[in-house]
């Protein structure tokens, strides 16, 4: 739009300001209270302003050491067990994906619509459909309260697939042929080319991924029984104490904005490959 | 450098009922060092014919020898020739010197060799200033020329073009016409251009096979296609404008079309009547659009004049006569051309 009428662009930065302001209000109080002593988060009005005690908070969280009731398992060693899940999630769906992206669109095997069709129509049925079957493998597998566990269920992609094929689908087929003729292989033409170029693809993918990776919490809840295999998102939760006992607020948002610290990074260091792909398009 | 050779090549898709066949047949021999033009409208086949030789098409039944080599079963790479694409296919991620290079690394040739060569071939191209970019920052000449050296530093025995100038500006198309000549003197290996363009199949073949529907219309030089028509199909495609291929002339005999081309009528006091329709100015000649005097029918006849020759009122009445030497006969039923008749 060139539009240039000065009401406009005010009109537009206040909806703007308002939106960031719903967005960022509640991030702003987890904050807050995550640097006062438990009993100043408790009292009504809440304090709206930093306290004193943001260093004492984050440590105690990050060891894990306190005293109030709920799970006691250090922060420190559920962001280790999220990150690795995330990112085995993110590696592993991309890694799957883009595979047989590539058989289903580059090779010519018997019932391959049909595979494709079957892969296709998983995207219809999210985690939570199959979950009661999935947990019984697993189970059966011994696979409980393992990365193992937290991961493979979750690798297989459909969308991830389907992206991948909509993609290698535009890439000319001339491309193709013209490694054949310069003697590269399949599995050649694949690394060699086909990955390279679809570097913003999978950069994209892996952002969506790894959120979506970290942000797993009903499976973790169901196949993790013990305090060390928590992913950070369960180990939130599991703070929270039900009943009469006191929950210590504080330290559950310090380790709620520590879990908020990873997706964060990675949408914001991955932006500038996802704007350089954007710039020069490889095609 | 080698010869080429195809028996009796035919592509048929899918199979039993279905088979949808799409060549019928092509025979050639080429001899070492030719620079053959396939030329055809599209949809002839003369681009499938040029991927079965590349192996990207699988041969449906016939023989392909490139030496004395049988090719049919051999994966492209090892077929020992080398294809420039119509898009050019240049892998985008790479730099021009590694476009070039790349085939070369694949066949494990040492990088001092992949070097020397890829600068040789840069400096018969002009690309040397070129070769640390990536293929967009190219304009499309230069990324032709890229599709060229790729070629030529495979050191082939058999160049493949696959419409290669169809991308470029008419200017630009001239040049690399030229270019592509100088190189094929230069190098002298056997090439074959796929081509829908008349000039380009006149000015670069040295013989030149003109497709139609799957099927070999005629195989021969330049000068033989355009003074010896063997069909009619040969001789409206190759021409601009085309062969008049009249079956009403004054003198016609029954099944027997008579074929002048435009440039081969001359403007008489008597002969053929025509009364004129139209006419073109088209710079250096004119075109005159008629039909005949004598009969009904609406065959048009158009003659090629000088543009010093004054043009003739729209509706008056033309005489024409066709130089004897100039005169084509072919076979109504069939399209064969007709000899000694």
């Amino acid at each position: 739009m060139v539009e240039r009428r000065p009401w406009l662009d005010a009109l537009s930065h206040l909806v703007l300001i308002l939106g960031v302001l719903v967005v960022a209000f509640p991030v702003y109080i987890a904050f807050v209270a995550s640097t006062h002593i438990a009993q100043e988060v408790v009292q009504v009005p809440m304090p709206l302003l930093p306290g004193a005690h943001l260093w004492d908070n984050y440590a105690m969280a990050w060891q894990g050491e306190r005293q109030g009731s709920g799970s006691h398992a250090s922060v420190g060693r559920m962001m280790v067990v999220s990150l690795v899940c995330a990112l085995s999630i993110a590696i592993g769906k991309i890694a799957i994906s883009v595979l047989s992206a590539f058989a289903i669109v580059y090779f010519r095997f018997p019932l391959r619509m049909a595979f494709f069709w079957a892969i296709f129509v998983t995207l219809m049925l999210p985690v939570e459909v199959r979950i009661g079957p999935t947990y019984q493998v697993v189970a059966d597998l011994g696979l409980l309260n393992s990365y193992a566990g937290l991961t493979i269920p979750l690798i297989a992609s459909a969308t991830a697939t389907f992206l991948f094929r909509q993609f290698f689908l535009s890439v000319p087929d001339e491309l193709a042929e013209a490694a054949r003729v310069d003697g590269a292989g399949a599995m050649r033409f694949f690394i060699d080319i086909l990955l390279p170029l679809s570097k913003t693809t999978m950069a994209a993918l892996f952002v969506i991924q790894f959120i979506y990776g970290w942000n797993q919490y009903l499976w973790p809840l169901l196949i993790t029984t013990k305090e060390n295999m928590y992913p950070v998102v369960i180990g939130i939760r599991q703070m929270i104490s039900g009943g009469d006992a006191q929950t210590e607020w504080n330290i559950v948002l310090a380790t709620a904005m520590l879990a908020m610290l990873p997706p964060a990074l990675v949408v914001m260091l991955m932006q500038k490959w996802f704007v350089k792909g954007l710039v020069d398009t490889e095609k | 450098m080698a010869s080429l050779e195809f028996s009796n090549l035919i592509k048929r898709y899918g199979t039993g009922k279905t088979a949808n066949q799409v060549i019928h047949g092509v025979s050639a021999s080429i001899t070492d060092g030719e620079f053959i033009v396939i030329v055809g409208p599209s949809g002839c086949g003369k681009s499938t014919l040029l991927r079965m030789v590349a192996g990207l098409e699988e041969v449906s039944s016939g023989e392909i020898r490139i030496g004395d080599r049988l090719v049919n079963g051999l994966e492209p790479s090892e077929r020992d020739i080398a294809m420039v694409f119509q898009n050019y296919a240049l892998y985008p991620h790479m730099t021009v010197f590694d476009n070039m290079a790349y085939g070369l690394k694949i066949a494990k040739i040492a990088p001092a060799e992949i070097r020397a060569r890829v600068n040789k071939a840069a400096a018969i191209l002009e690309l040397a200033p070129y070769l640390e970019r990536k293929p967009r920052a190219l304009s499309g000449g230069q990324r032709q020329r890229v599709a060229m050296g790729r070629a030529i530093v495979r050191q082939p025995q058999v160049f493949l073009f696959d419409e290669p100038l169809s991308n470029l500006d008419a200017k630009l198309r001239a040049q690399t016409r030229l270019e592509i000549q100088k190189l094929h003197r230069e190098l002298g290996i056997t090439s074959l251009f796929v081509t829908h363009d008349q000039v380009e199949a006149m000015t670069l073949a040295q013989r030149m096979i003109v497709m139609n529907g799957g099927v070999m219309e005629q195989f021969g030089t330049p000068e033989e296609v355009y003074t010896r028509p063997a069909t009619t199909f040969v001789a409206s495609f190759i021409g601009s404008p085309p062969m008049n291929l009249l079956k009403n002339a004054p003198d016609a005999k029954a099944g027997v079309i008579t074929g002048v081309r435009p440039e081969h009528l001359d403007i008489t006091a008597s002969g053929w009547g025509l009364k004129v329709e139209a006419v073109e100015m088209l710079g250096a000649e004119r075109l005159i659009y008629g039909r005949w005097a004598h009969s009904q029918s609406d065959e048009t006849v158009i003659v090629r004049t000088e543009e010093s020759y004054a043009p003739p009122a729209v509706g008056v009445t033309l005489f024409v006569t066709p130089r004897a030497d100039r005169i084509h006969h072919f076979d109504a039923a069939t399209g064969r051309r007709l000899e000694n008749l």
